[in-house]
């Protein structure tokens, strides 16, 4: 088992530095210098000021170098900083890897101050939905097989499959002109009322919660109900079930012990992939219902070409995607001895 | 040998009764023949149809009967409900035409669907043919970049991307190609995998056929069906990551419309504008529910498990 488990993690290090890598070319090949941007200032045009922090930040070395220092740093060595060519200042940056993720050039704060900020946000949202939607798909996939080609497994297809093409963030748009406008039950936006001064209420953190856990989960409840249903019926032609009935099982057993768990393993291995979609999808939701999470972070960087910002955040969300993986993969191994055995 | 008599032969052979049609029908035929069986395929190929028509013909015979322009601004017709004279589906914030805005809107969308969706499979096919026949380096480094790249979700690599380069329609089409290969590619590479090993290629190649010969005529017939229903699903979804990614802001720049930009402004007017919400994204989620319908059913009728 753990030797699966630590050959699972091996595996993931070349993808990580692919991500940082791919990540960091696309930077190096963007238009403009990080420096013009942030010393953009007319008035005072400080060359002087801006050439030294360019060899500060190391920009003047090869590609490659800057990759190593944004990687690991560059306080570990000596950079020039008069331009003589001698190297003779310790270098500031503490690199990715030791959790310098450069500072924000809108917010003029470490990125990785401002990603500890807005993650927790996020991931309220995305837990509830990743709850919420491997639940309701579930057992509504059980519920279509249980019935299968009944009115219920119609309308667990349906929804299913127009869950699947609705964009989300029209339906959030929907939902909120209709409970919160029209009916004016639940906020339109945000993560707590105004008049909330930080204090723990759970009626006002959850009504700000439904109609984005909503429109976040629906995506999941499409795909894992569908998922579910199909390995059930799939599950139930095995031999082993006509084994189980044949010797007289009640229907009961042969559901929950034979069929589910079956049926389970392979929806268990889609919490990896699931979390993905779902970040993916915090970011409209965010921008929707205005909450304050690493997505509405994200994309107003992105408005206002704050590149480390960027850049950081899609790699921070990438490990966190490669960390969900690799824990669906190992809790996949755990329920099914077979897989870690191959 | 009597030509002649051989001729007959042939002859005969030709106009013999079929004894079971099912033998001898192609896939493709059996294929047509299901689908025209299919109602809900058939509509969601109707519905997919007359959308392109509509938005690729209608725009200039709209223009003319009803004297609309796409990006004619006037404030005294702001927020004009549907249904008003010479607004069938109303007026924006500006009030500009919405009919003919979400025609051109789905101009955009389309192609842009169709012309990435295509490029998606072209390079998924190549490299998933290379990768699965080849083997070796090739496709160690393919494999590589595949599970990279697929372990960054491709909302956010657009991002980043967008952040780099605000995208035009033509770059953006680009864009969405090159981080939407891996699917089929991985598709692609695991189909081969297994035809290559299978009796008939090895027939084939025992018998001294290239391996140009072996891909093309002996493998890639094969993997056709997958390729249209994987072609057919991923532009259902290049309709929804674009308009999502436009909806955003950082798709698609105004005022060339897309269904997804048209909402973004149009969600300031939850209460004045709620007929310019509903329709885009009624546009949106019909498009995308016709392809995933056409991609089932396509599924469904290429399977050819299914006489069994």
């Amino acid at each position: 088992m753990s030797q699966y488990i630590i050959r699972r993690i091996l595996q993931g290090i070349p993808t990580f530095f692919g991500i940082t890598l791919i990540a960091f070319i696309l930077m190096s090949v963007a238009p403009g210098d990080p420096i013009s941007v942030i010393t953009f200032n007319p008035s005072s045009g400080d060359t002087q000021s801006a050439e030294r922090m360019r060899r500060q930040l190391g920009l003047n070395e090869p590609p490659l170098m800057q990759y190593v220092y944004w990687l690991i740093g560059n306080d570990w060595t000596q950079y020039d900083s008069n331009g003589d060519g001698i190297k003779d200042s310790p270098g500031i940056r503490r690199g990715f890897l030791r959790g310098d993720l450069g500072t924000s050039i809108k917010h003029r704060r470490p990125v990785a101050d401002l990603l500890k900020q807005r993650i927790p946000a996020t991931l309220q949202l995305t837990f509830t939905a990743l709850i919420l939607g491997y639940g309701m798909g579930i057992l509504l996939g059980i519920l279509a097989a249980v019935s299968h080609r009944s009115w219920i497994d119609q309308f667990v297809r349906i929804i299913s499959v127009v869950g699947n093409a609705v964009p989300e963030f029209w339906l959030g748009l929907l939902l909120i002109i209709f409970f919160s406008i029209r009916l004016d039950v639940l906020p339109m936006s945000g993560m707590r009322s105004i008049s909330n001064r930080g204090e723990f209420d759970l009626w006002d953190t959850a009504s700000h919660m439904i109609l984005p856990v909503t429109v976040l989960s629906l995506n999941t409840i499409a795909f894992v109900s569908r998922f579910t249903r199909a390995e059930l019926l799939e599950v139930l032609e095995q031999d082993f079930i006509r084994t189980a009935r044949a010797k007289g099982l009640k229907d009961q057993v042969v559901w929950w012990k034979h069929a589910l768990r079956n049926a389970l393993l392979p929806v268990a291995t889609f919490l990896g992939p699931g979390i993905g979609t779902l970040l993916a999808g915090a970011v409209i939701v965010e921008r929707v219902f205005a909450w304050p999470g690493l997505g509405s972070l994200i994309v107003d960087g992105v408005f206002q070409r704050d590149y480390p910002l960027v850049m950081g955040s899609v790699v921070i969300v990438s490990v966190m995607f490669i960390l969900g993986v690799l824990l669906s993969d190992i809790l996949y191994a755990v329920l099914d001895p077979r897989i870690r055995l191959k | 040998m009597n030509p002649k008599l051989s001729g007959q032969a042939i002859a005969t052979l030709n106009t013999e009764p079929i004894v079971d049609p099912n033998v001898s029908r192609s896939l493709w035929m059996d294929a047509l023949r299901h689908i025209l069986r299919d109602r809900l395929t058939m509509l969601a190929i109707i519905l997919l149809t007359l959308l392109t028509l509509i938005c690729v013909l209608g725009p200039p015979y709209v223009e003319r009967q009803l004297g609309v322009d796409v990006n004619r601004i006037r404030v005294v017709d702001r927020f004009k409900q549907p249904g008003t004279e010479g607004h069938l589906l109303g007026t924006d914030e500006y009030g500009r035409d919405q009919l003919i805005r979400l025609m051109y809107g789905g101009r955009i969308s389309l192609a842009i669907a169709f012309t990435a969706s295509f490029m998606i499979i072209a390079i998924g096919v190549v490299l998933g043919l290379v990768a699965g026949y080849y083997g070796g380096f090739t496709d160690d480094v393919i494999m590589w970049l595949i599970n990279t790249l697929s372990s960054m979700p491709p909302l956010f690599i657009l991002l980043l991307v967008s952040a780099l380069w605000s995208p035009e329609p033509a770059t953006l089409v680009i864009i969405l190609a090159l981080i939407g290969w891996f699917g089929t590619c991985r598709l692609v590479r695991g189909e081969v995998l297994s035809i290559k090993e299978s009796d008939y290629v090895l027939a084939a190649r025992a018998l001294g056929a290239s391996d140009t010969r072996l891909l093309f005529v002996h493998i890639l017939p094969n993997i056709f069906s997958i390729i249209i229903v994987t072609g057919t699903i991923i532009a259902g979804n290049l309709i929804l990551l674009e308009s999502g990614l436009s909806y955003l802001g950082l798709g698609v720049q105004p005022p060339t419309p897309t269904w997804g930009n048209m909402l973004t402004d149009a969600q300031y007017f939850l209460v004045t504008g709620v007929h310019l919400i509903v329709y885009p994204g009624v546009l949106i989620m019909v498009t995308v529910l016709s392809f995933y319908l056409v991609g089932d059913g396509l599924r469904d009728a290429l399977d050819p498990r299914r006489k069994l």
